[in-house]
């Protein structure tokens, strides 16, 4: 079967700051990495193919021209191909607008039965690109999975992580799922996947190649404006206590009283 | 250029496979001839049919250089969550900034309530503030479910046109709320920690942290009707329910194939924890890599049960498998803001602190006194766990007696 993985490059740290006088973040010198919740998406991907012995697993991100590093990573995991789309146009897309333009990608990659995802980015922290291209392309989803119990190309049976526990649901193909960490250990690249990422030819579709209607991409097509970026008040600084152990935590406990009381 | 919003259907294009028939809610599309046809005095213009179509048949042109007119869309909507009949607390919450957002527009704050037998819980929403409640009530809608409870929420919205739609950023909101949003064409902002209003424009003004909450962003949905958010639990403060509320409950109907799903829940299994779960908790007890071994971890469950807490832990604690990953607190784990987050034994690397410092007050228990976790401390006791942790235990138990 065909399993598509949809990834997003992010910058390796989250420690980024503003630059007070442009307002805007500052990103030089901050390494980029492949969305880590991708990293489980990737690995249980190709997990699935190699249990088969057949099919293959295409890797897609949206981004500028550098995500197609991201792209190589995954090829080098495992992945058999690999798609970037890539465009001025597509600049400035919020969540709705993104999930659209990779919804236009994946109905002409065709032919899918599983399409994975990270449960969120961890640079926008938004987990709603997933459902959105489920709702675009109107197939189910199962969000945070954390184990495929069984799987065949009619259906798959997951388990879903909740507040409490988790749910176990019977989803039919194709279908979105959207994965967190306990899924599995994510894989090191090979020797033998590096020198294929290196040969890889990597097509760059636009939004043309993707028919996309230009009003629905990019900042026309996204019904959020960001008007306002700022770093949080630094927290307060704390209070040491000291003394032995036992003086402390008493006073400690004091000191909470309020908070646990009320 | 178009003075209003039109629909087209594109008769070369159009092949007549009559899907958007289907699909449209309002049962303005008819096939004549192999092609659809439109009935404008049914058509809303809610885009439903555009998506679906495969061949790209159907074209609305938003008329341009004006502003849209959005004056069909008014009151706040809160999407209530419920859980085996009990409305969950983060609808509360929402209820209570939703309440102020609603003056602020002078508009009504309505709930919308989906589940089975749930008709006794309106009073409660309406006691606490909400003007109407929309109440969905079918043994179909008992348990949450993808499919049954966003095309609910779809349909209502459509119907009755919010201008704002609130609801938690729970595993149940952040998987519903994104559909109903693509299918609505709204702007969708997620978990939110700060929600006002524009004093001039009357837009929503959406608050929300990024990049693990190093920065913060406004965020508007300035020309696309509703405007959505999902909010953090445990930062609003909860409506109290006031006793003297008035409010009508409005029952809804909608074609029984409304219900269906594709996807079935087979079960629910509740992880059998001595401890209330994370996301709820006022108080949660962590600890980190400086607990030594999964036994260990009784002196921090100890605590956190004195306290009727939550057990933490951070990832290179579930990695060494003394605790299960869904206690995980970080930016791979969960992200938790209560009221008092007590770290045992926790360095403090920054994924760490991403998923925990928006807590009230931080209490950090370590050993090194140059662990970065005190630098977001409140209080602080540079000391051996073993030592404070027990002892702590045993204060706060003649404190609550």
């Amino acid at each position: 079967m065909k399993i598509l993985v949809l990834i997003k490059q992010v910058p390796e740290t989250t420690d980024v700051k503003i630059d007070p006088e442009t307002n805007t973040l500052i990103r030089a010198g901050v390494e980029s990495i492949i969305n880590p919740f991708d990293m489980y998406a990737i690995e249980e991907a190709i997990r699935i193919r190699e249990r088969s012995g057949e099919g293959e697993v295409v890797v897609i991100s949206m981004g500028p021209p550098q995500a197609m590093e991201a792209l190589k990573e995954a090829i080098s995991m495992g992945c058999d191909k690999a798609v970037l789309l890539s465009d001025r146009k597509f600049a400035g897309s919020d969540t709705w607008a993104t999930s659209y333009t990779l919804s236009r990608a994946i109905r002409k990659t065709g032919d899918y039965k599983l399409i994975f995802c990270g449960k969120q980015a961890s640079d926008g922290d938004t987990a709603q690109v997933g459902p959105g291209i489920s709702t675009h392309l109107d197939i189910p989803q199962v969000t945070y999975v954390k184990k495929i119990e069984e799987i065949n190309a009619e259906k798959a049976r997951v388990e879903r992580m909740t507040e409490e526990g988790f749910e176990i649901i019977e989803v039919p193909l194709p279908a979105v799922l959207t994965v967190v960490k306990e899924i599995n250990e994510p894989r090191l690249p090979s020797l033998k996947g590096k020198m294929r990422a290196k040969k890889a030819e990597i097509p760059v579709w636009t939004a043309e190649d993707l028919s996309c209607d230009e009003e629905k991409i990019g900042l026309d097509g996204s019904p959020t404006r960001v008007i306002k970026v700022f770093t949080p008040p630094p927290r307060e600084g704390g209070r040491i206590l000291a003394g032995e152990p036992d003086e402390a935590s008493k006073e400690l406990a004091e000191l909470l009283r309020d908070a646990v009381i009320g | 250029m178009t003075d209003r919003d039109v629909i087209i259907v594109l008769d070369d294009k159009c092949v007549g496979c009559a899907l958007c028939v289907k699909v449209c809610p309002f049962g303005a599309i008819t096939m004549v001839e192999r092609k659809a046809v439109v009935d404008l005095t049914k058509c809303t213009l809610c885009g439903a049919c555009v998506d679906p179509c495969k061949f790209n048949a159907i074209v609305i042109r938003k008329k341009e250089g004006v502003k849209r007119d959005f004056s069909a869309y008014k009151d706040v909507w809160v999407f209530c969550e419920q859980k085996k009949g009990e409305v969950q607390s983060v609808s509360f919450e929402l209820l209570g900034k939703g309440r102020e957002l609603a003056d602020k527009l002078g508009v009504d704050l309505c709930a919308v309530l989906l589940g089975d037998k749930m008709e006794e819980k309106c009073r409660e929403l309406i006691s606490r503030g909400a003007n109407k409640v929309y109440l969905m009530d079918s043994p179909k809608l008992r348990n949450y479910q993808d499919d049954p409870y966003s095309k609910v929420l779809t349909a209502l919205v459509r119907k009755h046109k919010p201008e704002i739609v609130l609801c938690g950023a729970t595993t149940i909101g952040r998987s519903m709320i994104s559909r109903v949003a693509v299918s609505v064409e709204a702007g969708l902002t997620a978990d939110c920690t700060g929600l006002d209003i524009d004093p001039e424009e009357k837009l929503l003004l959406q608050t929300r942290p990024a990049f693990g909450g190093n920065i913060m962003a406004t965020i508007i949905t300035p020309n696309n009707r509703p405007q959505m958010a999902t909010v953090r639990h445990k930062v609003m403060k909860e409506a109290e329910p006031s006793g003297s509320g008035k409010g009508e409950i409005v029952k809804e109907e909608f074609p029984e194939e409304i219900y269906s799903s594709r996807s079935s829940l087979i079960d629910i299994v509740e992880e059998i924890e001595e401890t209330v779960n994370l996301a709820e908790a006022d108080i949660i007890v962590s600890g980190g890599r400086g607990v030594g071994c999964q036994e260990n971890f009784d002196i921090i469950k100890e605590l956190a049960l004195m306290l009727k807490g939550a057990v933490g832990a951070s990832r290179a604690a579930v990695d060494a498998g003394w605790m299960p990953y869904s206690h995980q607190v970080g930016q791979t784990g969960k992200t938790v803001c209560p009221k008092i987050y007590i770290a045992c034994g926790i360095s403090g690397q920054i994924q760490h602190l991403i998923g925990m410092k928006s807590s009230d007050i931080i209490v950090a228990i370590n050993k090194d006194p140059d662990a970065p976790i005190f630098s977001v401390a409140t209080y602080g006791v540079v000391a051996d766990l073993f030592k404070v942790v027990p002892s702590l235990t045993t204060h706060f138990k003649n404190i609550l007696n």
